[in-house]
């Protein structure tokens, strides 16, 4: 399902609970998948008595990827033709994480019609921790 | 830093698309990938990170052979190690071109962007660092560009 530009207006918003409680077990399955075996985000003994964190915490291209999925969920497969964003806070096991979109732009582009979208995903206690924008494709 | 061989497979999209909870058929079911848009298996967008498997000096994966700093029989198996490994992702940004697909052969080759410094309250002296990488197909067309924004702190980050 793509979005069409012609029922599409700046300010309308797509969000969706992209992960609930957020398990240990979630990042080692990221850290396998991904190849990122970085001890911090799977390895608790080292992490907190080591690198001095209080836990284990995910990685960001997780979140990332999180985010990701409420946006091609919105916009359809294979329309995203940029997706940026920044780590504004750490993600920690037991995490609830709800990512948003905004229409900010609606566009020509190479002579098609493209979505600016803004990007927010929040925890549980309303603190950012991904920002970012993303550009899609649109149907007429 | 050399150019790197990805190749892309069906299997391993599907175990990405399952880390990061993405029940989306196109990323797992070649039947229902096939009546969609897009005509056949796809991988998520930020899929291009697993390039990491095919780095061979990728130092963020256990090596037969060599020490490795998370824990084993103490909290790190290499002693001495500083307190905080310091390296954190600070942004991460994607072109895409198209989507990648199983059976794509990529290759890919980073290169150092800029550097610079920020002085931080909750974690001191901060150093970011950005590598710019690059995405061929097997026809050496461009598919795909990534930014990524890496940064080492001075301490790890206060969560006060």
């Amino acid at each position: 399902m793509a979005l069409k530009a012609s029922a599409l207006k700046v300010g309308d918003t797509h969000s969706e609970r992209v992960v609930e409680n957020l398990s240990r077990t979630q990042i080692v399955q990221y850290a396998g998948a991904s190849g990122d075996y970085n001890p911090l985000h799977t390895d608790e003994v080292y992490t907190v008595q080591a690198a001095g964190y209080p836990s284990v915490f995910a990685h960001g291209m997780l979140t990332m990827g999180l985010t990701g999925k409420m946006l091609t969920n919105w916009v359809g497969d294979g329309r995203l033709t940029k997706f940026g964003v920044r780590f504004t806070n750490q993600v920690w096991p037991g995490d609830t994480l709800d990512a948003k979109a905004t229409v900010a732009a609606i566009r020509e582009e190479n002579g098609k019609q493209v979505a600016d979208l803004t990007i927010s995903t929040t925890n549980q206690d309303g603190k950012e921790v991904v920002s970012g924008t993303a550009t899609a494709r649109l149907d007429p | 830093m050399g150019k790197i061989t990805f190749p892309v497979e069906a299997s391993h999209i599907m175990m990405f698309a399952r880390a990061v909870g993405d029940t989306n058929p196109v990323y797992h079911d070649a039947e229902a990938a096939k009546k969609s848009e897009v005509g056949g298996v796809i991988a998520p967008p930020t899929f291009a990170q697993a390039v990491a498997q095919f780095d061979p000096d990728y130092h963020l994966r256990p090596k037969a052979g060599e020490k490795w700093f998370g824990s084993a029989k103490g909290p790190s198996g290499i002693e001495g190690k500083p307190a905080s490994s310091g390296g954190l992702h600070a942004e991460q940004h994607y072109e895409y071109i198209r989507p990648l697909r199983p059976g794509d052969v990529l290759t890919v080759e980073t290169k150092p962007g800029k550097t610079w410094e920020k002085e931080s309250k909750r974690a001191g002296k901060l150093t970011f660092r950005e590598r710019v990488t690059e995405y061929r197909d097997q026809k050496g067309e461009l598919v795909m560009i990534a930014r990524g924004v890496g940064v080492t702190t001075e301490r790890p980050v206060d969560q006060g």
